[in-house]
C-alpha cells in the first residue's frame, strides 16, 4: 500500500460534523446489558439526558440513566453529596443489584476520586447488596468505542475471581445491534456450546411488547456468570481492533489463563467462516446443517449480485470494529471501499485494513479520528457512490446524493436501529441485499438520463 | 434502606419530589419548581448549553462552534427541525474537540485556531462560540479569545457562556443565548438602525416552516416581518432588529428577556402572541392588528380569520367527533407550549388529566392551574417513574411531549404527539391546527392499540 493513502495528518484542529459519540455513552450501553443494572452518570444533568435521547432514538425503548446533576457549587466544592444522594434515589426507585457509574468530562476535570466516593458511600450507608462499579469515561480521552470496552473490561475486572475450570465459553462483543447479538447466540446454540455473553442487551434494549414500562427490563448478563468467566475454557472476543489496555479478553487471559480467540465480528463470509472454524474446534462438532444451508444461500446471493456490486464505490465509516467488518464484506464482494473512516483513533484498524486490501486494484483513503467534513471531501474526490454507517452520514445523501446503508449506532433518522441484522451468514446476506439494492435503485433511477446526457441526445433529435 | 416507593394517588416515587407535584383543586400549597433537579431522579431536563444551543442554532448563516470535548457538539448537531430559506451553515456542527492536553494546558489556543480555520474556509458573517462544562471549569477565557478573533477577522465572534454545570435548567441557557443575541444586534458606535413599520417575531424557530406560515398571514393584513428570533434568521437581518416598531413574543421562556432588553435599548414595545391552535392564531392576529390600529388592517384580519376558520373548522369538527372525551397528558419543556397544547386539546373536546413541564415558573404554573379542571395532576421536572405512574393512574389515551416521553407512552400502549424541537411538521397557524388535530387523531385512534391490548401484558 502506498504511503499517502495511509497517512492521515490531522491538518486541521476544528472538528466539523462529528463521526463519533462521547465516551460514557459506550459505557452506558454495556451496563444496560447486565442483569438488574442501572446506570448513573456523574456530571451535569445534560450529559445523562443527551445519552438517554441518543439511546432512545436508536433503540426505541425507554432508557433510563440517572444523573448526579452537578451544578456550579459542586463543580467547585466537589460532588460527593450529590453522588451519594443520587445513589440513594437510584436504589430507592430502581432497586438495582448493580449500579454502573460513568464519569463525565466535568467530573474528571474536577478530579473526582470515584473509588473513594463509592467506598465512603458504602461505609456510610452500610450497603452490601448493591455492586457499585465506577468507570472512568472522560470524553477528552476517548470515544464511545473506548467507553464500551472500558466498561466491559471493568465488569470483568470487578467480578472475575479465581474459580474452578468449567466447560463454558466467554463471548465478548463490541457495540452491535440486539438483532446481531441474538444471531450470534443462535449460532453458539447450534454448536451446543454453553457460553456467557458480555454484555447482552439483546432483551433489555429490544423488548417485545408487554404493555408496561419496566424500570429495569429483565435480561442481561448475570453477574454470577461474569464472575465465572475466569474459569472458562476459552474467550471469543469480537475485538480485533480493541487496544490491549482495554481488552476484557486479554485481561482474562493474562490474569486467569483463559485462552483468547480475538476474532473479527462475524459479518461477511470470511469473517463468519473464521468464527465457524473456531467454534468447530471448541465444540468438536462440524458445521450444523442449517448453517451450511445459510452459507450456501449467501454464496448464491454473492454470485447473483457480484456484477452490480462491482459498481459500488463505498465509504465505510463508524466504530473501528464495524468498519473493519463492513470493509471486509465490501472487499470480498468486489466493491472495494474508496474511503474507510472512523471518528475513533485505533491502534489496530489501519494495520488490519492494509492487510485486507493488499490485493485491491485501487487503494482507499483511510481516515482515523476524523470528521464528516473530511469523509465527505475524500468521498467526493474518489467518486464514492454509496456509504455504510450510522445516521451521522445523512449529509452524504442530502448534499451529495450518496445513499447511506444504515448500520451501527446511532440510527436516529430511520426506524428499527435495534433490529438491523448483519451478523452470521443470514445477516451478511441481508446486508448484502440492502447494499446491492441501493446501488440498483440509483442505477434504475438514473441510467436512462445519464446515457442520454453522455451521448448528447436531445428530445426529437 | 427503604426500597418501597410511595404509591398513593397523586404522590411521588421519591418523597422529596412530593412538593413538585400537585393536583388542581386539591393541593393548597403552590408547586415547588424552577429549582435544581434532584440528584438521581432521572430528570427529563437537559443543560444550560443545550438551552443556548437550541435558541441560537436556527441563525442560518452563522457558524456554531462548541468549545469542549466532542460529545456536546455531537449531541446537538442539527438538533432542530428549523428550516432555512437560504444558508445551510447552521446545520453544521463545529467543535474544538478538546483532548486531555487541552484540558491540562488550556484550550484557548486551540479555540483561536479553530475560529481561524472556520473563517478561512467559510467566511461566515458571525461565529457563536459556546462554552461547555470543561472549558468553563478550566477557566478558558472565551470572551477574550472571541474579542481578539473578532478584531483579527473583522467579523462577529460572539461568546455564549453556556457551561453545562451552571444549571440543569435550560432557561439559564436561554439567557446566555439572549445575551449573545443582544451583543450581536447592538449597533456599532455611531451607527443607528432606522425604525420601520415592520415587526420582529421573537421565540419563533421556523420548525417545519412555521415562521413562513405566520409571515404569510401578516403579509396579507399588511405587515412585514423584520426578522424572527431566530427561525430562518441571518446575521445581517438580526442586526436590523432595532428597526422594528413592535416585537412579538411567542416562546416566552426563551425570549421574554430579549423582548424586555429590546424595549429598554431601543424603545420597542412587545406583545405576547401564540400561533398554536386556531383560536390562539385568531386572537394573536387581532392583537397585532389592534396594535397597529389601522382600520384597513383590522378589516383584512377579520376577512382572513373568517375565511380560514370557515375552511378548517369543518375538518376540526370531524376530528373532534372522534376525539371528544379522550384523556390527554402533556409533558413538555416550557409552560408556553403546555398552554398552547391545553387549549388545542380542549378545542378537540378532550380532557386534560396530567400536565407538566421541565422548566415552568411559579406564575406560569398558577396560570396553568386556571386552565385545567379540578383533579388534574400538575408536575414539575418529572421523572419516568412518575410519568408512568400518572399515565396509568389517570388512564391516559394520548400524550404530547418529546422523544423520551414517546417511547414510554408507546410501551404503555398510549398514543403520542411529538411537540419537540426537532419535529419536522409545522403546527402553527390554521393549517398547523389541522395538522395537530390529525396527529392527535391518528395516534389516539390507531388500530394498532386495540391489537396490542388484545395480545399484550404477557411478557
Amino acid at each position: 500500500m502506498s504511503m499517502e493513502t495511509v497517512a492521515t495528518p490531522k491538518v486541521k484542529q476544528v472538528n466539523e460534523n462529528q463521526c463519533q459519540q462521547c465516551m460514557p455513552l459506550g459505557g452506558v450501553v454495556v451496563f444496560k446489558g447486565v442483569e438488574n443494572a442501572m446506570v448513573l452518570v456523574h456530571g451535569s444533568q445534560g450529559c445523562s439526558t443527551y445519552m438517554r435521547l441518543t439511546n432512545v432514538e436508536h433503540y426505541n425503548e425507554p432508557v433510563d440513566i440517572a444523573s448526579s446533576a452537578l451544578n456550579e457549587k459542586q463543580a467547585i466544592y466537589g460532588g460527593e453529596a450529590n453522588l451519594h444522594k443520587a445513589l440513594d434515589n437510584v436504589i430507592r426507585v430502581y432497586g438495582p443489584k448493580v449500579i454502573g457509574i460513568m464519569t463525565t468530562c466535568l467530573a474528571e476535570t474536577m478530579g473526582e476520586d470515584l473509588e473513594r466516593l463509592v467506598a465512603t458511600y458504602r461505609e456510610n450507608r452500610g450497603i452490601t447488596t448493591v455492586d457499585i462499579i465506577p468507570v472512568a469515561t472522560p470524553s477528552y480521552s476517548g470515544t464511545q468505542t473506548e467507553g464500551f470496552w472500558a466498561a466491559t473490561r471493568q465488569l470483568v475486572a470487578y467480578y472475575a475471581k479465581p474459580t474452578e475450570r468449567h466447560n463454558g465459553i466467554n463471548v465478548i462483543i463490541p457495540h452491535i445491534s440486539p438483532a446481531d447479538i441474538r444471531e450470534i447466540k443462535r449460532i453458539f446454540d447450534l454448536f451446543g456450546l454453553t457460553y456467557t455473553m458480555l454484555p447482552d442487551y439483546s432483551m433489555t434494549l429490544d423488548r417485545p411488547y408487554g404493555g408496561r414500562y419496566q424500570k429495569i427490563p429483565p435480561g442481561g448478563t448475570k453477574t454470577q456468570d461474569i464472575s465465572r468467566m475466569s474459569g472458562a475454557r476459552a474467550t471469543i472476543q469480537f475485538g480485533v481492533t480493541c487496544p490491549d489496555n482495554l481488552s476484557p479478553g486479554l485481561l482474562l487471559e493474562q490474569e486467569f489463563g483463559v485462552p483468547l480467540h480475538n476474532l473479527p465480528l462475524p459479518i461477511g463470509l470470511q469473517n463468519m467462516d473464521q468464527l465457524i472454524e473456531t467454534l468447530e474446534k471448541l465444540s468438536g462438532r462440524s458445521l450444523p446443517e442449517c448453517l451450511e444451508r445459510e452459507r450456501g444461500w449467501l454464496l448464491d446471493g454473492m454470485a447473483d449480485s457480484h456484477k452490480f456490486n462491482a459498481d459500488g464505490r463505498p465509504i465505510v465509516y463508524g466504530e473501528p470494529e464495524l468498519v473493519y467488518a463492513f470493509s471486509s464484506i465490501c472487499v470480498e464482494n468486489g466493491a472495494v471501499p474508496v474511503v474507510i473512516a472512523s471518528g475513533t483513533k485505533s491502534s489496530r484498524l489501519t494495520g488490519l485494513l492494509v492487510t485486507l486490501l493488499t490485493d485491491a486494484d485501487e487503494q482507499p483513503v483511510i481516515l482515523e479520528e476524523t470528521d464528516f467534513a473530511a469523509i465527505d471531501a475524500a468521498g467526493f474526490l474518489s467518486g464514492a457512490n454509496i456509504a455504510i454507517g450510522h445516521s451521522g452520514g445523512k449529509f452524504l445523501t442530502e448534499r451529495r446524493g450518496i445513499p447511506v446503508i444504515r448500520v451501527g449506532f446511532p440510527i436516529h433518522d430511520r426506524t428499527g436501529g435495534q433490529r438491523v441484522l448483519s451478523a452470521g451468514y443470514t445477516g451478511t446476506l441481508a446486508f448484502l441485499d440492502r447494499f446491492t439494492n441501493a446501488l440498483l435503485e440509483t442505477k434504475y433511477e438514473s441510467y436512462r438520463e445519464l446515457r442520454k446526457e453522455e451521448m448528447g441526445i436531445k428530445e426529437g433529435v | 434502606m427503604d426500597t418501597s416507593s410511595v404509591t398513593a394517588e397523586g404522590s411521588a416515587c421519591i418523597s422529596e419530589r412530593q412538593n413538585s407535584i400537585l393536583t388542581t383543586g386539591k393541593s393548597k400549597s403552590s408547586i415547588h419548581c424552577a429549582d435544581d433537579s434532584l440528584a438521581g431522579s432521572v430528570s427529563q431536563r437537559a443543560c444550560v448549553f443545550c438551552g443556548a444551543r437550541v435558541v441560537l442554532n436556527p441563525v442560518t448563516d452563522a457558524a456554531h462552534l462548541v468549545h469542549g470535548p466532542i460529545g456536546c457538539a455531537t449531541y446537538t448537531w442539527d438538533i432542530r427541525g428549523s428550516l432555512s430559506s437560504g444558508s445551510e451553515m447552521y446545520r453544521n456542527s463545529f467543535s474544538t474537540d478538546m483532548k486531555e492536553r487541552d484540558v491540562v494546558f488550556g484550550g484557548e489556543k486551540k479555540l483561536a485556531t479553530c475560529i481561524d480555520e472556520i473563517v478561512g474556509k467559510y467566511h461566515p458573517p458571525a461565529i457563536f462560540v459556546y462554552s461547555t462544562c470543561v472549558s468553563g471549569m478550566i477557566g478558558d477565557d472565551i470572551i477574550a479569545v472571541c474579542k481578539a478573533a473578532s478584531e483579527r477577522h473583522a467579523t462577529d465572534v460572539i461568546p455564549v457562556e453556556s457551561s453545562g454545570f451552571l444549571s440543569g435548567n435550560k432557561v439559564v441557557g436561554y439567557r446566555a443565548a439572549a445575551i449573545a443575541l443582544m451583543q450581536l444586534i447592538k449597533p456599532r458606535e455611531g451607527e443607528t438602525v432606522e425604525k420601520t413599520r415592520k415587526l420582529n417575531f421573537l421565540g419563533e424557530y421556523n420548525l417545519g416552516g412555521e415562521k413562513w406560515v405566520v409571515e404569510r398571514y401578516l403579509r396579507e393584513i399588511g405587515i412585514e416581518i423584520n426578522v424572527a428570533f431566530t427561525g430562518d434568521s441571518t446575521v445581517a437581518a438580526l442586526k436590523q432588529a432595532p428597526g422594528a416598531c413592535l416585537n412579538l413574543v411567542q416562546c416566552t421562556g426563551s425570549m421574554h428577556w430579549v423582548a424586555m432588553s429590546l424595549e429598554q435599548e431601543f424603545g420597542t414595545p412587545y406583545l405576547d402572541v401564540n400561533f398554536f391552535g386556531a383560536a390562539n392564531t385568531a386572537e394573536s392576529l387581532r392583537k397585532i392588528a389592534q396594535f397597529y390600529g389601522d382600520a384597513e388592517m383590522i378589516r383584512r384580519t377579520e376577512v382572513l380569520i373568517e375565511r380560514e376558520q370557515a375552511r378548517i373548522q369543518p375538518i376540526l369538527q370531524k376530528y373532534r367527533k372522534k376525539l371528544a372525551g379522550k384523556r390527554a397528558a402533556i409533558y413538555v419543556g416550557g409552560a408556553f407550549k403546555a398552554v398552547a397544547i391545553i387549549r388545542q386539546l380542549k378545542e378537540l373536546g378532550m380532557e386534560i388529566v396530567l400536565t407538566g413541564t421541565q422548566t415552568g415558573k411559579k406564575e406560569e404554573y398558577d396560570n396553568l392551574s386556571t386552565l385545567l379542571d379540578p383533579g388534574t395532576i400538575i408536575i414539575d421536572d418529572a421523572n419516568p417513574a412518575e410519568l408512568e405512574k400518572f399515565l396509568l393512574e389517570k388512564n391516559v389515551d394520548v400524550m404530547a411531549g418529546g422523544v423520551k416521553e414517546r417511547v414510554l407512552a408507546y410501551k404503555l400502549g398510549i398514543g403520542f404527539v411529538d411537540h419537540n424541537h426537532d419535529r419536522k411538521d409545522g403546527l402553527a397557524g390554521f393549517d398547523g391546527a389541522v395538522r395537530f388535530a390529525r396527529e392527535v387523531y391518528v395516534t389516539t385512534c390507531t388500530p394498532v392499540w386495540s391489537q396490542l391490548k388484545a395480545t399484550g401484558r404477557r411478557v
